[in-house]
């Protein structure tokens, strides 16, 4: 077997392997699932090197060839989706080995959050490089069980609750998917995406199977108005299961959408279809940050703020499928890439931003943000994590979210639509008021006679969070592999 | 398979997805919600094997495993969502 179709392999066995390892022997599962970790990062550069060098990978598994085998291929989207979850889950694993405090404190939490979140690693990779509807499906709903475990995994009652509607959200968006499958099996007689392309609205039911797809996936990805399960489950996840959940999860839905849209079904979509489903993402822009703007913990603030920045993504579809993208085909390319960095740098710079929430819940015992004042002097490197993780949210230059802002406002004023890259300026406004209020109160010197008192947190954890700022601001002073492996519009 | 044949069982999955749909949105006990999450999920399965029948070359074995998938996953999703209900209505929480 050639190497590249052997790491491709090893990064979807290794984590459902080490899931079930570290069930079977929790008392070695600390070694092992470092060592597994460390193994997952490397396999995920490598296999980034191999496909930037010198192109995808492709396997038909057991040589059996689509339509009848499953095909899959990480082509630069996907290796570059996979990296990022290798690091975010690498800082995760990392964050939560500390035997004692927020989420070591009781074993059986340990035990169990390891390997869900090593299953959640290897249902996550599946859904990067699955080239066919139905295995698509079965990654999603892979996700989702172990997403919803992870929610309810304190036995809390208020995110047992949070758990329960995000399944039920979850599970009746599957539901909608795999109606959209049925209907295009039905019709086609195939899933395999590549087969597919060019062939999808032919039928009378492929706009109902499209269309429930979407609705399916945009309810998983918790577009507005279906974001309502988002904020009370990640924010009442523990903080490194929400750093996963808020950075990888919803991107997983968009990222099949990405592939239905525009690999399946290119030049299938309707001009009112793509504007509508712009208008929700701008709409949730906005109420996302609005919302944000009023919260009271820093973590439902940081979960509101997830649900305005999925918002930018939905904003490829009128400007890469629309009229804007017949006026000059760098439009489609610009709005492609920059929701690809959109993506990536909101996963890095939100799941720094959860695990710096983590260590200030830690530090202060709470995340109310008007008792957070003169924890600059205790978390100083937490905080400074923070403010870089902010800028790329915020999208000011150097960072990836720059990189994502300055494409798509270029796109959207070049396709002659200017009221998309208005959408995204006054987001990045809004973005700057609400992550404002934290660092501020954090910066604010505290009152001596009611001081509030904190916990002291070590410098190797703080370290994590700081390290994947500092990645979400490489995507932008670095931009050039990274958008050589994007691509442009497929 | 004609259409006299198949046709019996794509209506009958239809109407299993309508009440199941209906069950979701306007049932409140989430108990109830889960079953009516099963019913959308034998609608689909059953949808799914009529569709799939072909007038020329028979029974398209395909769809058959998909279903059997299917149906796997959905007895997984169900088992957690019932651990969850379980769980939390013994923390007292009311139906959400």
């Amino acid at each position: 077997m050639r190497l590249p179709v052997t790491v491709l392999v090893l990064t979807l066995t290794l984590p459902l392997l080490g899931a079930i390892v570290s069930v079977a022997a929790p008392r070695r599962a600390e070694v092992l699932v470092r060592t597994a970790t460390l193994i997952m990062v490397g396999l995920a550069v490598a296999l980034t090197a191999h496909v930037a060098l010198s192109g995808p990978v492709v396997i038909a598994i057991g040589q059996w060839m689509p339509p009848l085998g499953i095909e899959l291929m990480a082509d630069g989207p996907a290796v570059l989706f996979l990296l990022v979850n290798a690091l975010v889950m690498a800082a995760v694993m990392l964050f939560s080995l500390k035997p004692h405090g927020q989420i070591g404190s009781d074993n059986r939490l340990v035990y169990t959050f390891r390997p869900l979140l090593l299953l959640l690693w290897g249902a996550l990779n599946a859904i990067f490089v699955s080239r066919d509807l139905f295995n698509l499906y079965v990654g999603l709903e892979l996700a989702s069980l172990a997403a919803v475990a992870l929610v309810g995994i304190e036995r809390k009652r208020d995110s047992l609750n949070a758990a329960l509607r995000y399944l039920l959200f979850a599970l009746t968006g599957s539901l909608f998917y795999l109606l959209g499958v049925v209907l295009i099996y039905a019709a086609h007689g195939t899933l395999d995406i590549g087969l597919l392309t060019g062939q999808l609205g032919t039928y009378p039911t492929d706009a109902l199977a499209i269309g429930a797809m979407t609705v399916g996936l945009a309810a998983k990805a918790a577009l507005f108005p279906f974001h309502v399960w988002l904020p009370p489950a990640h924010a009442g996840a523990p903080a490194p299961a929400s750093a996963v959940l808020s950075a990888l999860v919803p991107k997983t839905s968009f990222y099949i959408t990405l592939r239905l849209w525009f690999e399946a079904a290119p030049g299938a979509a309707g001009e009112i279809a793509v504007n509508v489903i712009g208008s929700l993402g701008a709409l949730a822009v906005i109420y996302g940050s609005v919302m944000a703007l009023r919260q009271p913990r820093l973590k439902l603030l940081i979960a509101y703020s997830t649900v305005a920045q999925i918002g930018y993504l939905f904003i490829i579809f009128p400007l890469a499928l629309g009229a804007a993208a017949e006026a000059s085909e760098s439009v489609a390319d610009a709005a492609w890439n920059g929701t690809l960095f959109q993506a990536l740098s909101h996963a890095l710079a939100k799941a720094a931003m959860f695990l710096c929430a983590g260590l200030i819940l830690e530090a202060a015992g709470h995340d109310r943000i008007d008792r957070l004042a003169g924890l600059v002097q205790v978390l100083p490197m937490t905080l400074f994590a923070f403010g870089l993780a902010a800028i790329t949210l915020m999208g000011l230059p150097p960072s990836g979210g720059f990189m994502a802002k300055y494409l798509l406002v270029s796109a959207s004023l070049e396709g002659g639509v200017p009221v998309w890259g208005l959408v995204v300026l006054s987001g990045g406004l809004l973005t700057t008021a609400y992550l404002y209020r934290p660092m501020a109160a954090a910066f604010r010197r505290s009152d001596p006679a009611s001081a509030a008192v904190f916990q002291p947190v070590e410098r190797w954890r703080q370290a994590l969070p700081l390290g994947l700022a500092i990645a979400s601001l490489a995507l932008g002073i670095l931009p050039g592999a990274p958008y050589g492996l994007m691509g442009g519009m497929p | 398979m004609t259409p006299v044949e198949w046709l019996p069982f794509a209506i009958c999955a239809t109407a299993l997805i309508g009440l199941g749909l209906y069950g979701l949105i306007t049932q409140p006990l989430l108990l109830r919600r889960i079953i009516a999450f099963n019913m959308i999920g034998s609608g689909i399965f059953l949808l799914f094997g009529a569709l799939s029948a072909s007038e020329t070359a028979g029974t398209d074995p395909v769809p058959q495993a998909m279903i059997i998938t299917g149906i796997v996953v959905a007895l997984s999703a169900t088992a957690l969502a019932l651990g969850l209900a379980v769980a939390h209505a013994r923390e007292g929480g009311r139906d959400p």
